[in-house]
Order: structure tokens, then C-alpha cells, then sequence
């Protein structure tokens, strides 16, 4: 049975050094039901050591949560991973932290605070996350496929840290699956892949600012794949 | 002033399309965002960059430029030479960093405004 998902799919936590330090797992999934979200992608900076945890919350509330990593390309380019599994994202965790180098000055980028479901500190990520990895955005984009993900280029309407604004224009054949736009009403333009808009939260009262409509069976990212290729039935709805 | 008198003042290495030389620098551009470079940079521009990507190439062909240096000795990818090859694109590498290479060509009159 089809029905329409409305879903966040750039969602940080408390683990990226320039999120709000109330990014908890609790607090994301309570603002994320509160203004009408049916799922969430967490997608924090080279790191996905917070996503079992808005996942556990999740499914607790039932909020559904796909676990994702914004990745930081050689280039400085943000790519964002969607998986189905969370054992898919600790395979691309390995390669990207086996590529990042740096340690991070929580008094200059911020903390890096790795949360349980409940919210309870249980660590600090110690590495530079907010720095770029030595992987370029094919390797990348290669990486994400390799464990069955989906790979959406970051707020490509932005100047700061996107595709288009650090490389000019999307390079020939780069297999992206979509590109993410920051703008709700970007979501119409041309970019020659399908579009998709979401937050990018920092802020709780951020969540849900942007967001995209799908029509799914159900709520995953094999699912939200059949969409953006508008394969049986399923699609994208522009609201 | 040529390209090749450049090359041979500033020491840098040819990387690609080394028939391409003879031609005449008309100022200099120095930037790592590509959007910022299709912009704002002219025809006849050396660009001074650290982006190793192909788009590189693109961007130097989109907007005629003279050609490339990258900086912090810094290697094209392979595929960024075999496309500056075939679009005929100089790519010069220096072990120089942005702002040490910048000066320098202001001192041999490379400038950034018209």
C-alpha cells in the first residue's frame, strides 16, 4: 500500500562540531513528530557515531531514521550517504576515518558529543570532523555504492561547501543519485538528476524546514531509491 | 608576457599540453571555487589554484585562460591531464604555496586587474 512520506533526510546531532549541543537523540525525534516528519536521515560530519542512537529514539516513537554520514570531499564538497543498514555505514565510517586527518579544538569548532538513545553522554569523537578527507567526490560516490547506499550531493544551490560551488558545474559522470537542494523552491530546477530538499538541521527548530514528499510503500531508502527513479509507482511529489 | 618566459622565471613543470606555450598572459586569477572562477576570471588568465579536480580543465577551456599552476606541489589527477591534453589546457606545478607564486608574478607585472 503506497502512501506519501514526508521526510528529512539532512539531519545533524551533537556529534558535528557546528550543531547545537540540544541536537539529542530524544529532543531530534519529539521535533521531527512535533512538525509532522514521518523520517529523518541522520547525517552528521565525517561520522556516524550518533545514528544508532536517533535510531533507537526512533523506533521507540516511531519515527523512522535512515542512518547517513555527510562526507567532506577532497575538494570540499559535501556528499551525503544514505544506507539501509547501519552495518553499510560503519563500512564507509572505516574508509572515512581511515582518510581524515586532524584533531578537533572543541573550544574552537565546537564539541563532539557522542549521545545514547537516551541522551546520555557516553563519549566524544575525538577527530577533526569538520575537516575535509583526502577522498575525492568520485571516490566517494563510488564508496557509498559499494555498500548499497545512496549518494546525494549536498545544498548544491549553496556556495559553501557544494558541488557546484566549489567545482563549478556536477563533473561529466559522476553517478549521483540526487542532488539535495536547500531551497524548498529549487526543487523545480533543471540540475539533470532528481532533486530532493531537505534541512540540513543544526538547530532543532530547523528540523523540517526543508523537506520532501515521497510516495512509498514503506520507509527506506531501497524505497526512496525506486522514487527518485520513478520506478513502480513510486515518486516524488512536489508540494 | 608569454607563458614559457613564466614557466622558465618561476621554475615551474609542465604537466600537460606543452605546445600550448607560447601563449600570452594577460593577468593573473587566484582561487580554489570553481563557481567563483567561472565568474570572475578573464580570458588570458593564468589561474593559481590547489584544486587538483578535472572540472579544472573545464572551467580553464569554459573561460579561455592561459593555463593552470597548481600550488603546495600539488599533482594533477591523471584524469585532469589526459582532458587538459585534449582540450589543449597548460597545467604547471609549483612547490610555491598561493601566496608566494602570487607575488612573484605581480613582480614580473602579472596583475589581477585590468
Amino acid at each position: 500500500m503506497m502512501r506519501k512520506v514526508r521526510a528529512d533526510l539532512h539531519v545533524h546531532t551533537c556529534l558535528s562540531p557546528c550543531a547545537d549541543t540540544q541536537m539529542q537523540a530524544t529532543a531530534i525525534v519529539k521535533q521531527a513528530k512535533e512538525v509532522g516528519l514521518d523520517m529523518i536521515g541522520i547525517c552528521d560530519h565525517n561520522s556516524a557515531e550518533n545514528v544508532a542512537a536517533v535510531a533507537k529514539a526512533g523506533l521507540r516513537e516511531g519515527l523512522a531514521v535512515i542512518p547517513g554520514m555527510e562526507i567532506t570531499s577532497s575538494e570540499e564538497v559535501h556528499i551525503l550517504g544514505l544506507f539501509n543498514t547501519e552495518q553499510d555505514l560503519m563500512h564507509l565510517q572505516d574508509m572515512v576515518y581511515k582518510n581524515l586527518a586532524g584533531q578537533n579544538d572543541n573550544q574552537v569548532f565546537g564539541p563532539q558529543t557522542i549521545i545514547d538513545e537516551w541522551d546520555r553522554v557516553v563519549g566524544t569523537n575525538p577527530k577533526l570532523l569538520i575537516g575535509a578527507t583526502a577522498l575525492t567526490v568520485e571516490q566517494i560516490v563510488e564508496a557509498i555504492h559499494r555498500w548499497a547506499g545512496l549518494a546525494i550531493a549536498s545544498h548544491v544551490d549553496r556556495e559553501r561547501f557544494s558541488l557546484i560551488g566549489q567545482l563549478g558545474f556536477i563533473p561529466e559522470g559522476l553517478k549521483l543519485d540526487a542532488v539535495e537542494v536547500s531551497m524548498a523552491s529549487s526543487i523545480r530546477q533543471e540540475y539533470g538528476y532528481p532533486v530532493v530538499t531537505s534541512s540540513d538541521a543544526h538547530f532543532l527548530e530547523d528540523i523540517g524546514k526543508s523537506s520532501t514528499c515521497f510516495m512509498i510503500e514503506d520507509v527506506s531508502v531501497d524505497e526512496i531509491n525506486k522514487a527518485l527513479r520513478n520506478e513502480m509507482g513510486r515518486r516524488i511529489i512536489l508540494n | 608576457m608569454k607563458l614559457t618566459e613564466l614557466i622558465q622565471k618561476l621554475n615551474l613543470d609542465v604537466r600537460s599540453a606543452k605546445d600550448s606555450l607560447q601563449r600570452e598572459v594577460t593577468g593573473g586569477y587566484a582561487s580554489d571555487l570553481l563557481s567563483d572562477v567561472l565568474a570572475h576570471s578573464k580570458e588570458g588568465n593564468l589561474w593559481i589554484t590547489l584544486q587538483i579536480h578535472h572540472n579544472i580543465v573545464a572551467v580553464a577551456s569554459m573561460k579561455d585562460l592561459a593555463g593552470i599552476v597548481l600550488v603546495n606541489g600539488r599533482e594533477p589527477e591523471q584524469e585532469t591531464i589526459e582532458k587538459a591534453e585534449a582540450e589543449n589546457i597548460a597545467i604547471m606545478v609549483t612547490e610555491m604555496p598561493t601566496f608566494e607564486l602570487v607575488g612573484r608574478l605581480y613582480g614580473l607585472g602579472v596583475t589581477g586587474t585590468e
